[in-house]
């Protein structure tokens, strides 16, 4: 092991069409593939069986879109050094030439959106990484139906979902998870009216995802008739993290997920939470427009 | 034509694996269809990840469509779940490349690889909406064509197929092509028209214009042809030069997981090392290598181009490639390649095949796999497997010593001639393959892989009577009995039940087909997955239309019998093979025949060919196919055809006592 880490990259892709139904562990083999075939200079792990150091988001389920999908890769320093690819332990420019070279061997559907540095000691992108915004039509289901189901969500004390973890069946509240829930109308390929959903949905200590918050609600007792809802065309639109400012990080997120806490209570009777001063979309900080959208 | 994507879409959330059936593969090729080409669906029956990687399917997926008058798509099996819910929603197979209804093709063609996936063929055709016998077809329905090692004997299949297609595919799908796509321009007329059309191709078999008799005693009698325009005897197809065929040139990258999940690259076809057990080795004559030149450029070509990491150079015996050495250096020294692994597949038993290996695994050194196949001398010579105990306590002596764990050995049981001794033989040999290891490694082990033999068409062994299911199992009990007391030995057999069935198809005619038919009717898809295998629902089938395990599996052969497959040809003499058969009953090795004078087995004087090998001395290292030391005298003295126009030399002073006959 080097004393000095190694520089990392992170990049930003979407993933849609006939390849979202390829798994979260599939789509890691399609980076490996695709990073040695633009010849990037990844680091790769010491021992028997050397793998390249590159380290995966939240797993999107298979079969869900996204527009909103982050990796971050290792390179081997002296290598991308020598190439000119690093200066001062930070990569320069990265994206230069290799988003184009990148699109061309990955496969239709998923797509380099942008790629930037990341500052050395940033946390890691399982950690960082608070909340998902999700957009999904509802199925089967008029908009005054939809329009009832997110009162009822977001008027709920609690939500309880069983799931199954480590092997073992266990109860949570996801409640909290729900940040968000605003319902509104679209349009499909046909040209025919759809219900659409835009949920945020927190992520820690454990991801709720869209499907799972349907399924609550309707199996939950105390709400009555159910009504048969079940999403499709799921997409993640933007994933969010905890700024990170120049003072200690620690107290930083402590105090923050206090707030994050109280904020949640008073928020709870809007179906639109505001745009939140506490997260930021998971930027890649190089600041082109694509990267950043602001909440409404 | 038009994509059912949209329909299936919604289908796919619920299914295990969808990624199977999306695609997208890199080197996926998206066809120009035409009223005037000839459309063909390439399908392997069986899951996408089985299937995918299969060369020879590839290779012709590129051929067809390079052609003006052809376009090919694929399919796979689709798993149970998916099967349930395109025939809920009234959905057919489809194609994965532009997701078209299989019926909207023109050729289905199966690629079949083993015997226990038939029941698939049945389910793909019922899943098409295609008739599943040929009787009941017209003019609006496709053509099914069969390939691959079981088509040499496709009468099982005589009932649902309208052609199989023997020997190598490259050139024959094109001829087949010209006769779809004029049957096309002609209008679609009747069926018959294009079978007899297609009669007329050679390699291509056509089994309705064939008549079967019966003798009394319920023996096949003879296959005859019912027009006189197709031929009484069926030739297989070989290609001359595998230099003319670079393929795959891109071959498909899938985006799940699948077997042999790296780059593959075919470096010859065809084997003489004569293992008797084995129909690849016979039917796929003569050896044809292809020039270390062009395997150097494919292999580096294919990985830049794919980004696969490992690429593993194919063949039934790698090792044998005369270019071996120096192929195996490029690659792993070629920079651009990046931190590449090589695999051989088919790993000779010899110490100089551990230095091929040491060289090309130096990482990841978990396990090395070597197939020995029998336990003794003597029942190696009856299978003409012509390893000495050295030759292997070498190998693994050379594989502990560079730091390899693990060493894994194959082997057979059911084999014709065997004892008890030599059942038991192959715990004593990796016992001491253990003691071996144990010099060099504390933990040292040695897993045994046993499988059951079963006697396939076109082998020396196509007379034998296969063991029945009980004494497979009792041998399966005397290996259990002793690798539990053998320390380090760890010991892995494959379901015997499976391989009497195996047998059944393997050489069954065409009363087989009443049987297949039964049990797909009663849900037997995927027979060769364990989760889904039910002896019981062939027993009954067998029951039902009169078709025991003692007549067609167990009994052997007589000379004067006919065959079910008599009818097509390999490539070899039958009475090559017979004297074989009775070679081999008298523990009689036969060397490989690369190296020594031709024992006229067929495969290469019936064509006009001969072996193509880029050098004139066997390879270094061991005497494995040899039976005993090429001696400095012999070495490069023996006369080997360099190209395939040279016309063999025979000099009869070097015939090795095997062969005079």
């Amino acid at each position: 092991m080097s004393v000095v880490a190694n520089p990392r990259i992170r990049i930003r892709f979407s993933k849609q069409g006939k390849v979202r139904f390829t798994s979260h562990r599939d789509v890691a083999r399609i980076w490996e593939r695709a990073l040695r075939r633009v010849a990037l200079p990844v680091a790769y792990s010491e021992g028997f069986s050397p793998r390249p150091k590159i380290s995966y988001g939240l797993a999107l389920p298979t079969g869900y879109a996204s527009e909103a999908e982050y990796l971050d890769v290792e390179l081997d320093r002296e290598q991308a050094e020598a190439l000119g690819l690093v200066s001062q332990g930070i990569p320069e420019n990265p994206q230069d030439g290799l988003i184009g070279r990148l699109n061309q061997v990955l496969p239709v559907g998923i797509r380099v959106q942008a790629i930037a540095p990341v500052q050395p000691g940033s946390s890691s992108l399982q950690q960082a990484v608070v909340a998902c915004t999700w957009e999904f039509e509802v199925d089967a289901a008029g908009f005054d139906e939809v329009e009832a189901w997110v009162s009822r969500v977001l008027d709920a004390d609690e939500i309880i979902v069983e799931r199954e973890r480590k092997g073992k069946q266990v109860t949570d509240d996801v409640r909290p998870l729900v940040e968000a829930l605003e319902v509104g109308r679209g349009r499909c390929g046909t040209g025919g009216e759809t219900v659409r959903v835009t949920a945020v949905l927190g992520t820690q200590p454990r991801a709720l995802r869209p499907v799972e918050l349907l399924e609550a609600m309707l199996v939950d007792p105390a709400a009555g008739p159910h009504p048969p809802l079940s999403a499709r065309t799921v997409c993640r639109m933007q994933q969010w993290m905890l700024r990170e400012s120049q003072e200690s990080q620690e107290s930083q997120e402590s105090q923050e997920s206090q707030e994050s806490q109280e904020s949640q209570q008073s928020q709870e009777d809007i179906k639109i939470t505001q745009g939140d001063a506490r997260v930021e979309p998971l930027s890649v900080d190089a600041g082109p427009a694509a990267l950043v959208e602001t909440r409404v | 034509m038009s994509s059912l994507w949209p329909e299936l879409e919604r289908l796919l959330g619920e299914v295990q694996k969808p990624a199977r059936y999306i695609g997208c593969e890199d080197g996926m090729i998206l066809p120009a269809h035409h009223p005037d080409k000839a459309a063909w669906l390439l399908i392997y029956p069986d899951t996408y990840e089985v299937g995918l990687p299969n060369q020879g399917l590839q290779i012709l997926y590129e051929i067809l469509n390079e052609r003006p008058d052809a376009v090919a798509e694929r399919s796979y099996a689709p798993w149970t779940d998916l099967a349930a819910a395109l025939r809920r929603e009234g959905l057919p197979l489809f194609s994965l490349d532009t997701h078209r209804a299989a019926g909207d093709f023109d050729l289905l063609a199966f690629n079949l690889s083993a015997e226990l996936v038939y029941t698939n063929l049945l389910e793909c055709l019922d899943l098409a909406g295609v008739p599943i016998r040929t009787a009941d077809r017209g003019p609006e329905h496709p053509l099914v064509l069969v390939g691959g090692h079981c088509s040499y004997n496709p009468e099982p299949l005589a009932d649902f197929i309208d052609a199989a297609v023997l020997g190598d595919g490259e050139e024959v799908v094109s001829e087949i092509s010209e006769v779809v796509a004029a049957w096309k321009a002609q209008g679609r007329t009747s069926r018959e028209d294009v079978l007899l059309a297609l009669a007329g191709v050679t390699g291509v078999y056509v089994p309705s214009l064939y008549t079967v008799g019966f003798r009394d005693d319920g023996i096949l009698d003879v296959v005859r042809p019912l027009h006189p325009a197709v031929p009484e005897l069926v030739e297989k197809r070989t290609v001359a030069d595998l230099a003319d065929w670079p393929y795959p040139k891109n071959q498909l990258v899938s985006l799940t997981e699948v077997v042999h999940d790296r780059l593959n690259v075919e470096v010859f076809r065809g084997c003489t090392r004569g293992c008797r057990f084995c129909q690849a080795g016979m039917i796929t004559r003569p050896v044809r290598e292809r020039p270390a030149e062009q395997v150097r450029t494919m292999v580096a070509e294919g990985l830049r181009r794919t980004g696969y990491d490992e690429v593993a150079l194919t063949s039934l015996s790698t090792a044998d490639f005369s270019g071996i050495t120096e192929v195996v250096a490029d690659t792993v020294s070629d920079d651009a390649c990046g931190q590449v692994s090589v695999s051989l597949p088919s790993l000779r038993v010899d110490a100089f095949t551990v230095g091929i290996a040491a060289q090309i695994q130096r990482a990841r050194r978990t396990g090395l796999t070597f197939a020995p196949e029998a336990g003794t001398w003597r029942m190696r010579q009856v299978i003409n497997k012509l390893i000495r105990e050295e030759d292997l306590y070498g190998a693994v002596e050379s594989a502990f010593s560079q730091g390899w764990r693990r060493v894994k050995l194959y082997f057979l049981t059911g084999l014709p001639t065997e004892t008890d001794e030599d059942t038991l033989g192959i715990i004593g040999m990796a016992e001491k393959c253990v003691e071996i290891g144990r010099r060099h490694q504390k933990g040292a082990s040695v897993t045994i892989s046993v499988g059951a033999f079963v006697p396939k068409p076109f082998t020396p062994f196509q007379w034998f009577g296969q063991n029945t299911e009980q004494e497979l199992n009792r041998k399966v009990g005397l290996l259990r009995d002793a690798a539990r007391k053998a320390k380090g030995v760890q010991l892995k057999w494959h379901d015997t039940r499976a391989s009497v069935v195996e047998g059944l198809l393997s050489r069954g005619d065409r009363r087989m087909g009443a049987v297949i038919e039964d049990v797909w009717r009663n849900g037997g898809v995927f027979q060769e997955w364990g989760e889904h295998f039910a002896l019981s629902l062939w027993t009954d089938a067998m029951d039902r239309h009169g078709v025991s395990f003692e007549e067609h599996v167990y009994r052997h052969r007589h000379e004067d019998e006919a065959l079910p497959w008599d009818h097509l040809c390999a490539g070899l003499h039958k009475d090559f093979l017979w004297q074989d058969w009775r070679d081999a009953l008298d523990e009689v090795g036969l060397e490989d025949c690369r190296w020594t004078p031709c024992y006229d087995c067929g495969a290469c004087t019936g064509y006009g060919i001969e072996h193509v090998v880029a050098s004139a001395t066997p390879p270094a290292g061991g005497s494995q196919g040899t039976g005993q030391e090429l001696g400095p005298d012999r070495v490069g003295a023996v006369p080997v055809g360099l190209s395939q126009r040279r016309p063999p030399i025979v000099e009869p002073n070097l015939l090795p006592a095997g062969a005079e006959r």
